[in-house]
């Protein structure tokens, strides 16, 4: 039996990973803008340049290219780094490292790539254009890459520790809403939590929501909804986007024979679509409806808290949708 | 192409309506956005514009009918705009059943560009609407869809409907439609008083029009939850009859919108309202949800009931923007022309019996709201002023509220700041 210990936040328990894989493993190191003397913009790594040293804990000039750069030629010697985006947002500055560099060395040239980009995406803090967005479906198109997206505490920690043992690069997207409004008791011992596996967060009969990060909670609040209609939803948390666990989502919805797919990222393009490929490709007949979606709008997240919140899937849409689909 | 026209969603929490009138027959010529039928639905009456334009083929719902949101209550043809009449309606019934015949087995060969799906289906189906699920269960069981009736969205045979049919558990032939069995259900609210003292001598038995019915679950509710306290002042409206008899017309040229009292009582009751704000509030379990906008509902008698539209954020309207805002709403809501979003959220609410001539009103407080203002009629009554006796136009005001939220000192203390800012208006008119 797993002892418990006291409850930890969404970010300590991001946190927790890395001080252990820097325990475990010499050749894990952290490189970012501001991690070091200032502990991170969020904090999550505060106290570890005291801890582990500046060797291990790296300042860097504000250039992601750079820092990207950097960490996959660490890895060509032997280092396992983690980076951290200040906001996920930036990746972009990073976009042709990753998917150019990166993604294609083990292919092209037989040399593995074990890098960790971690950083903040997502919306609901009111932060803007420029700190809320959710670019992981540029990296989900990108073959060579894994793509992880955890919406608990257990996860983020667990995830974060199999991506830094992983070889390969992995894009680790945290959700700065869930930070600090989210806490969970973690066991104490040592626990991992395979990459490319689903779970089925809530179990129902009459439809299935797939979903993952901030919509995880969001989706199973509409089922709360929902139950005290007599709608039971099956809520299957992805956790990893690429690569996506099909048999998790086909088997729901094989039980179901309905899907709603939850995301907070933008529509067009959003897992959403490739969810629906998939599940038509492979189990049009077991569905008995369409395949909805509750999605973020195709828009940048406004500025705006009325027009972010109007922007954000809620579960009173999500509910909606699932109640339609439910009669149909 | 055939259209159809399905039983809006008017809110979120609404799951049926009724049709109330069909303002086209079949065969007409339709514009897009035009009005084809009107409906009546748990929070609003409205109209409904047709989709697209085309003519009118088929009416599948009739007046009076209730039936669930997403059922297909009409087609239309958009190919046919430009045809004549009657055959327009013929060859558009044609043209619907087109698909399912191209397949039909008798007919020639399928082309070769067909899905298998659509092919499949055709060979179980005639015009059952159902899933790609239902069509496979159809063919592993052995079933004819022809003979399950669909409980899904538009009629439509889902999962439930086959393995009922499946399982041998009824489903065949005519079962109840689920709308039925919900009118049936709704219809029936539990009798309080035995049925032979209510029936007796000679009767006649007018069903409630859902408006009616949603009325008296509203005001039972509201009674069952609330308890009720009143207060009764007193306003002497003299000068604002003055003012308006004086500026009324001019008002009314200069604006184009008429000039009445109500602005009046609203503009008093904003500053009402924010003095006291816990009575523009709402009742959740133990706690108290005070509002941060001013959204006033007010009563408008229809010809068989009443609806509250509501003058969203009163708080930041001028006297001539209160005006506007009052006609307008209270136009439409007579021309059944409302938007679902106006009759809702409202933080306080209005009602006239005045002008009927009532002397006063004791009204039910409209949920969720905690308090609701009554004005009676404006009429002339001797009352003592400065120790004489004078001819003054008085009117009764009486505020009925929640005790669970607001205690009678304040109360009082409410409709005296109404009366205050009555007796002594200074705002500008023109």
């Amino acid at each position: 039996m797993a002892e418990v210990t006291r409850e930890v936040t969404y970010l300590e328990a991001i946190r927790q990973a890395l001080i252990e894989e820097m325990d475990r493993d010499p050749a894990v190191l952290l490189i970012g803008e501001d991690i070091g003397v200032y502990g991170g913009a969020f904090k999550v790594t505060a106290g570890l340049l005291e801890h582990f040293g500046w060797e291990r804990v790296i300042d860097t000039p504000i250039s992601e290219t750079g820092i990207v750069g950097a960490a996959v030629g660490m890895s060509y010697v032997g280092l396992r780094p983690v980076v951290e985006m200040q906001f996920m947002d930036f990746i972009a500055c990073a976009f042709d490292q990753i998917t150019n560099v990166a993604a294609k060395s083990h292919y092209r040239w037989g040399a593995p790539v074990p890098i960790v980009i971690r950083g903040p995406s997502g919306g609901g803090v009111h932060a803007g254009p420029f700190h809320s967005a959710n670019p992981e479906m540029y990296f989900v198109h990108t073959p060579g890459l894994k793509v992880v997206c955890p919406a608990t505490a257990y996860d983020a920690k667990g995830l974060l520790k199999s991506a830094i043992r992983d070889n390969n690069p992995v894009i680790f997207f945290e959700h700065k809403y869930l930070y600090r409004r989210i806490k969970e008791e973690l066991p104490t011992e040592e626990y991992t939590v395979p990459l490319g596996k689903a779970l089925v967060r809530r179990q129902g009969r009459d439809l299935t929501i797939v979903t993952y990060a901030a919509m995880v909670h969001v989706s199973l609040q509409a089922a709360e909804e929902l139950a005290r209609e007599g709608i039971e939803a099956e809520v299957v948390d992805l956790r990893t986007l690429l690569p996506l666990d099909r048999e998790t989502v086909l088997e729901s919805v094989r039980r179901t024979n309905k899907l709603l797919v939850v995301h907070e990222d933008t529509r067009t393009g959003g897992i959403a679509g490739e969810i629906a490929a998939l599940v038509t490709e492979s189990a049009f007949e077991e569905l008995d409806g369409p395949i909805r979606r509750v999605t973020g709008l195709d828009t940048p997240v406004p500025f705006s808290p009325p027009l972010e919140d109007y922007f954000l899937p809620n579960a009173s849409r999500v509910a909606a949708a699932a109640r339609e689909l439910a009669a149909f | 192409m055939a259209v159809e026209v399905i039983m809006p969603q008017m809110g979120e929490s609404i799951f049926e309506g009724t049709v109330t009138k069909w303002l086209k027959k079949p065969g007409d010529k339709i514009e897009r956005d035009e009005p084809l039928f009107e409906i009546s639905t748990d929070k609003v009456d409205a109209e409904i514009p047709a989709p697209a334009a085309g003519v009118l083929t088929e009416i599948k719902v009739a007046e009076g009918q209730t039936v669930p949101i997403q059922t297909v209550v009409a087609v239309i043809d958009t190919a046919q705009g430009a045809a004549v009449i009657p055959v327009a309606s013929a060859e558009a019934k044609k043209a619907a059943t087109q698909p399912a015949k191209a397949a039909n087995p008798a007919a020639s060969t399928p082309a070769p560009v067909r899905p298998p799906a659509a092919a499949e289906s055709a060979d179980v189906e005639g015009e059952e609407r159902s899933s790609p699920l239902v069509r496979r269960m159809a063919r592993e069981h052995n079933v004819d869809l022809k003979g399950i009736k669909g409980t899904g969205a538009g009629g439509r045979i889902s999962k439930k409907d086959i393995q009922a049919a499946i399982d041998g558990r009824a489903a065949r032939g005519p079962a109840p439609a689920a709308s039925e069995a919900m009118a049936t259900e709704q219809s029936a609210p539990p009798a309080a008083i035995p049925r032979e003292r209510i029936y007796f001598g000679r009767y006649e038995v007018q069903p409630m029009s859902i408006m009616r019915q949603r009325i008296a679950e509203h005001m039972t509710f509201s009674k069952r939850v609330s308890p009720h306290v009143y207060s009764i002042d007193e306003a002497d409206m003299t000068r604002i009859v003055q003012l308006r008899a004086d500026a009324g017309g001019e008002f009314t040229r200069r604006h184009e919108t008429k000039l009445t009292f109500m602005p009046f009582f609203v503009r008093a009751c904003v500053e009402a309202l924010r003095a006291f704000p816990i009575v523009n509030a709402s009742v959740d379990g133990a706690n108290l949800v005070l509002h941060g906008e001013i959204n006033i509902g007010i009563a408008v008698a229809l010809d068989a009931g009443l609806i509250v539209p509501v003058l969203k954020n009163a708080e930041e309207k001028g006297f001539l923007g209160v005006q506007r805002a009052i006609n307008d709403l209270a136009e439409r809501a007579r021309g059944k022309k409302l938007k679902p979003e106006e009759v809702h959220e409202s933080t306080f609410s209005i009602t006239n019996p005045g002008v009927f001539g009532g002397l006063m009103g004791l009204p039910i407080i409209n949920q969720p709201n905690v308090a609701i203002l009554a004005i009676g009629a404006i009429q002339k009554r001797p009352v003592v002023v400065d120790d004489e006796i004078a001819i003054r136009s008085m009117a009764y005001l009486t505020l009925s509220y929640d005790h669970r939220a607001v205690d009678g000192v304040t109360g009082h203390k409410f409709l005296a700041q109404i009366k205050r800012h009555l007796e002594g208006w200074s705002e500008e008119l023109l």
